[in-house]
This record gives C-alpha cells, structure tokens and sequence, in this order.
C-alpha cells in the first residue's frame, strides 16, 4: 500500500513542480480579460466566498437538517428518519420543561446583562481616573475574565459557596449569621453572581476604551460652563458612552445567552430546573436523552431567539442613544 | 493556478512523507496498536500503569488509553460507538449500558474468543472463578459481553468513636429507622458533624443510586409490568419523603451538590457519623494515608426496611471489545489479561493487596494477604454476592438493576427525575409535587419511545 502510494508521487509532483513557469500566461490572461468584464474577479473570488460560506455555515445547516429528522443514538435500529416540523411540535406543544427554561434563559441573561453593564460602568469610571498603582489594580480588575469558566465555577461552587467550608459561610457565622445553602436555596442568585464575577471585566474593559475616548477639550469647555461632576457625566460623558454601551449589550446578549461551563459545574441546572437554560438543555436533550433530532431542534430555536433579542435591542438601544 | 498547483505539490510532499513514516515505523514498532477508553478511578490507573507487563509479554501490541471522568467516559464512548466512528478497541462499561449495547452490536460476544483459547490459556484465565452475580449481569443471552475490571455494592460506613461516645451500637444488619434514630441523635451542625451523609447531586449514577436502594427496600419501584411509572405511588412516595426529611434533619449541609467524591470527602475528614453509599469507598477510609479517621471506621450492610430486596447495588466496571474495532483478538488479549488472576496478584505484589480491584473473582477473597489488610472484605465480598439486578423489587418489574433501570432511555429520564428530587431535598418544591413532575417526564419519555401507548 505504502510502497504504491510512495511509486505513484513523484509524477504528481513532477506535475505540480512548474508552476513558476506555467504561472505568467495564466496571470496574463487573467489580467487582460479582467480588464474588458468584471466576471472573472468574482470567479477567482468565489472558491474563498464558498469556502468562507461552507466553513461558517455548515455545522448550522447540519443542525438544521436533524432538526427535521428522528434521530436516537440509542436506539440504532429505528435509524435516522424525516419526521418534518414533529421535533419542534414536540418542544413547543408537549414539553412541559421547555417554557421554564425559556424563562430561565431569559431571566439569567437579562440579570446579567444589567448587573455587568452596571458593576463595569462603575469600575470603568474608577479606572478612568490617575491614581497610583493602576496599572496593576486594571489587570487583578481584568483577570476574572481569563479564568476559564468551568475552573472559576469550581472555586466557587467549593471555595465560597460551600456550606460546611466555604469562604461565605465562615464570614456569615463569624458575624452570627446563619448561612445558606447558596446553591440549593438561591440557585439562581449563586449561577448569576459567578458569570457577573467573570463578564464584569469584559464590560470594564469596553467602557472604559469608551471612556478614554471622551475628548478632554470638551470635558474643559463644559466644566468651564460650570457643569459639576454630575453634570459632566450626564451631559458629556453618557452621550458618548450610548454606541460603547450599544456594543457591551449587544456582546453580551450575545454571549450571555450561552452560558453553559458555570451551570454544568455548579448547579447542573437544578435543582429541579431552577438554573436550567437553553444550552444546558441542549446539552440534556443531546446527550442524556441521546435525541439528537429534539436536541437540534432547541438549538435552532435558540438561534431564532437570540437573533431576534440581539436585533430588538440593538433597536431600542439605538433609541435610547438618539434620545439622550 | 498557480496557488492550486502549489498546493497540489505540498500535498504530494507531504503524502510522501506520511508514507516513509508509515513504513518506517512499520519495521521498528509494534504492528497493532490497541485504544482503551477508561474512567479515571485508582484501580484503572494502576491498570495504566502496569501495562508494560502487558506490552512486554505482548512485544506486536501497544496500548493506547484516553482517559476521562465517569460522566464524560460514558458520552465520548456512547457517541464514538453510536455513530460508529470506531475510535477505539476497548471501551470500559458499566453494567448499565452492557445489555443494550450489546442488543445494540456495539458491543461483540466474547463466546467465540473463549472457545478460541488453547486448554493452558483458558486453565490460567480461570473463568469459573469469576464472580456470579457480577458476570451475570455482564451476560446477555447466554453469552458474556464483557469481563469486570473491578464491582462494587453499597454498604453502610459508622464512626465507631462517635457511636460509643453516644452510647449507640450498629447492629451489623441495621434498619433505615434505626440509622435514622442514630443520625439525629448524632447530628451536630454547630461542630460540623452531620449525623448521615446520603448522596443529593442530581443525575442517575448519583443520587438515584442511593435512593433507588431506598425506593427498593421500601417497597417500590419505578415501572408496573405494563411500563406505567410508579413514581407517585405510595411506596415511591415514602422513600422519597424518608430520604429528603432524613437529609434535611440530619444530613449534610449543601445535599444538592454532594456526590460521591464530595461525601467521601467529609466523611474522611471527620466531619459524619454515618455514610451509606459505595463499598468502593472502604478501601479509602481505612488507609490512615487518606483518611482522619482510619482508626475508628466501622463497617455494616446497607440498611434495609420493608424487603432485603434491592436494598444494595451492584454495579461493574468491565471491559468490553467495540463492534467496530479491526485488531479484536489482540484486544481479547488484553482483556484476558487486565482481568485475570495473574494481573491481581501482580498488583499485589507491585502495590499490595489493598489496592486490588474488589470484587471481580473468589480468589480474590480466598488470598489470607487480602482478608488480612481488609477488614470490610467480608462485608462487601457477602453484599456483591447477594446483590442481585433480576430481583431487586418487592413487586415484578419488566427491567433488570437495582439502582438503576436497565433500558436506554433512563440516563435521561433519570437524570431529570433526580433534578426534580432534588427541588424536594433543597426544600424549594414539597416531596409529592417533585414526583408529580418527575412522573410526568417520565411518561412523556416513555411515550416518545414508545413503551406506552
């Protein structure tokens, strides 16, 4: 097999070998009929269009086709068939979890959103200040944001919000406070307190490029025109945050909405389902009910949903930066 | 043009290259590489470890592993052999999964491999010494589909000093009433120590197995012998009710997020009175290098209530040759091999009889080396034996298991029964309402796979 393979090369690469001679002509013509019609460049284009297309858009399609189709690993005999729209019918109608966790998802975003917009907005304007020493005070404020999510769940989930040895615990009965079970009883609370400790950094880090970007001259001139600190920030300082915001929320509708490492590690979704979302459920339907078809149905309602949630508040925020 | 005439040359370049490698190595290294997928408990890491003896009685054959955590074993290895991407030879099984995935064919019968073996081979091998139960429930129709590594039951774990100072005895054969009586009696919160440690963590190989012991040995089960769930019946109902309150009264803090490595955690660290949950675990406690309280472990069978029935599991880890492998008898080798009498006796004679895989052969059990440095060997020797997965409920069931029901579609049903569970251990939804949803689900599958009409 080898020997034949290693017999069968060198003619293949005799062939490829002349290029340098074979390439002028060809340029030549390239460029002489590019010159008459604009055909050719989009040709020459197209192979790098299809591929950047096939690359990007394949595992979507694939998702998109077993969305139409039964498809259980576990059950090998019953194969893989077309069923139509019965996958979505099924989550949509008769899945009494799907609702919940739709609302889940909705509820961890939207919390999240607002609470990393917020806290980074904060951080951001502290940081935007001189003081000695900042330097380092931004990279300890950044590095929540490097620690991989499951490895940050895990020191949570352990290290803070265990019961018997957690870091809260020890400060809440040191205070005489009784302390909970954080991620049996505020399972929601515990899940959205890690990811905000993660995403707080990337929003710090937008706002502040925002910040930075605010001219001084126009900061003076207001200042001049006897605005307070209050003043300055209202008038001045949000007017030009409104696109940085913009692109923070639009990132982190994005990205927010994904969150799986975190609810995987601390709570796997529950109890019951308190902290299952879509992508945990995803997971679930995929690989603890081996329904491939259901599975890639959720994902695609998924897409649909962020999309449209991603568009609606690019839409509203795009409002609300004309009107301020 | 001349982009693709380029890279027409790299490729041929490369493929030459990739060639000479291929013949090249072909020569100098073994010709049949062999890939184990396995779970990262000790006893497979010794198994790694020792695998040159293997490969030095074996100069034609390597052995590859990937090695991976229980939960994430199981997916990688479902999903290789269910969409036959025959990435590996040899894949570790639990008894849950061998009777469909052999129904399945992702999984080959041994018979024909056995019959295959020359007088001297099948004398050394000794297949009569391996455990009954154990390769019962490795058996499928008449024929063995895998060959246990290392098995397992539940048993109940006491701190003797604890006991005494309470001026409590464990009876050797207790009852859930009376290691409730003692849980409470102990249950200290203020000095962190918990009167019972019982697995909460939602997903089936964790929480239901503890509680499908309970659920057993009070009567119930999960199906009547038309399919119908049973989780809302009464029997069910007790259990579960049992179980959330006894957690709640006297268990550890943080239930929903404890599982086995959780509670062997701090149970060695002094922090329980009582832990019912893995004979695996024995070996662990009273090694003084892991454990605090080495000294003063107890031993006792799991308890019972209602029935002895199905009040301990059994579970096996085993090895099993992928349908779709190309090299199966040089992997029927090596399963011969991890699992024969010569491999415990070399383990014990590398790392001691403690670290021997439990549970897979008499001999074993027979070794005075064994029962020497095990005190609990009885116990567990007695609760693999008695355990048995056709026969673990009070009424008929159509399903083998005791912890677990032995069709595909209950790692996801189970999974999604246990969440629910634990809303009713949290304390954030009540014990029947918890069942109600869980029963649902659970038609809702069964329908959807067409059990029920």
């Amino acid at each position: 097999m080898a020997n034949q393979r290693i017999g069968e090369m060198p003619p293949r690469a005799r062939g490829g070998l002349p290029p340098s001679v074979a390439a002028p002509p060809a340029r030549k013509a390239a460029r002489a009929s590019g010159s008459r019609h604009r055909t050719p460049a989009l040709v020459l284009l197209l192979p790098a269009l299809i591929y950047l297309a096939v690359m990007t858009q394949v595992p979507f399609l694939l998702t998109l086709y077993y969305s139409f189709h039964f498809w259980n690993l576990m059950q090998p005999t019953l194969g893989m068939r077309f069923v139509g729209l019965a996958n979505y019918a099924q989550i949509v109608l008769h899945d009494p979890i799907f609702r919940s966790v739709i609302l889940n998802t909705v509820v961890i975003t939207l919390s999240l959103l607002m609470l990393t917009v917020v806290l980074g907005l904060g951080l951001a304007l502290l940081l935007h200040r001189e003081f000695p020493g900042r330097g380092v005070v931004r990279t300890l404020l950044i590095s929540p944001f490097l620690i991989m999510p499951t490895v940050s769940a895990v020191m949570w989930k352990n290290m803070l919000l265990n019961p018997v040895y957690g870091l809260f615990d020890y400060v809440l009965r040191g205070a005489g406070l009784p302390g909970p079970d954080w991620l049996a009883t505020h399972p929601l609370l515990s899940v959205v307190a890690i990811v905000t400790w993660e995403w707080t950094p990337f929003m710090m880090l937008v706002l502040l490029a925002g910040l930075q970007s605010v001219s001084l001259e126009l900061i003076d001139s207001a200042r001049v025109d006897g605005a307070g600190p209050l003043g300055v920030f209202r008038f001045v300082t949000l007017p030009h945050l409104g696109l940085y915001v913009q692109i923070a929320m639009l990132l982190g509708t994005i990205y927010l909405v994904q969150v799986f490492g975190e609810i995987f590690v601390a709570t796997s979704g529950g109890p019951g389902i308190a902290t299952t979302n879509l992508p945990y459920y995803v997971y679930l339907t995929a690989f603890q009910y081996w329904t491939i078809g259901v599975a890639s149905a959720i994902g695609v309602v998924t897409v649909i949903l962020t999309t449209f949630a991603a568009m609606g508040f690019f839409r509203i925020l795009n409002q609300a930066v004309a009107t301020v | 043009m001349q982009g693709r005439r380029q890279a027409l040359a790299l490729t041929a370049v490369v493929m030459i290259v990739a060639a000479g490698l291929v013949t090249g190595t072909g020569q100098a290294a073994p010709s049949v590489t062999l890939t184990i997928a396995t779970v990262n408990n000790p006893d497979m890491v010794v198994m790694q470890s020792l695998t040159k003896d293997f490969e030095a009685k074996n100069p034609t054959i390597k052995v590859n592993y990937v090695v991976l955590p229980e939960n994430d074993l199981r997916q990688k290895v479902t999903t290789d052999v269910a969409t036959g991407a025959g990435g590996f030879d040899i894949v570790t099984v639990g008894t849950y999964e061998v009777p469909f995935w052999a129904k399945n064919k992702w999984l080959v019968s041994l018979e024909p491999f056995f019959s295959g073996m020359s007088s001297a081979e099948s004398a050394a091998y000794d297949r009569g010494d391996l455990l009954k139960p154990v390769m019962k429930a490795l058996t499928v129709g008449g024929q063995a589909y895998t060959l246990p590594f290392y098995a397992e039951s539940s048993m109940t774990y006491y701190r003797k000093d604890l006991f005494a100072r309470a001026g409590l005895t464990m009876p050797l054969h207790p009852t859930w009433d009376q290691v409730a009586g003692f849980a409470k009696k102990i249950h200290n919160p203020s000095q962190k120590v918990y009167g019972i440690l019982l697995r909460g963590l939602p997903g089936w190989g964790e929480q239901l197995a503890v509680l499908d012991t309970i659920v057993n040995t009070f009567g119930g089960r999960w199906f009547d012998m038309s399919w119908q769930p049973q989780l809302t019946s009464p029997a069910f109902t007790n259990a579960v009710t049992f179980y959330a309150g006894l957690l709640r009264s006297a268990g550890e803090p943080g239930a929903t997020s404890s599982g086995f490595t959780e509670l062997e955690t701090l149970m060695s660290q002094g922090n329980a009175a009582m832990w019912v949950d893995a004979t695996v675990a024995a070996g662990y406690l009273a090694d003084p290098k892991t454990s605090k309280i080495a000294g003063n472990i107890g031993f006792a069978y799991a308890p019972t209530e209602v029935t002895p029935k199905g009040s301990h599991w059994l579970w096996a880890w085993s090895l099993g040759l992928e349908g779709s492998s190309r090299h199966k008898a040089e992997a029927f080798k090596f399963l011969t091999w991890a699992t024969s009498p010569d491999y415990i006796k070399l383990v014990a004679r590398s790392r001691g009889w403690v670290a021997v895989p439990p549970g897979t052969r008499y001999s074993t059990y027979n070794t005075p080396g064994y029962k020497r440095v095990a005190a609990f060997a009885a116990v567990v020797e007695d609760s693999i034996n008695t355990a048995d997965p056709t026969n673990a409920t009070l009424e008929n069931v159509p399903y083998t298991g005791v912890q677990y029901v032995g069709i595909p579609e209950f790692a996801g049903m189970g999974t999604t029964v246990s969440q629910f569970i634990a809303a009713a251990i949290a304390g954030t939804d009540t014990v029947p309402s918890a069942l109600q949803k869980a029963q649902q689900s659970v038609e809702q599958t069964m329908k959807q796979a067409g059990y029920l009409k």
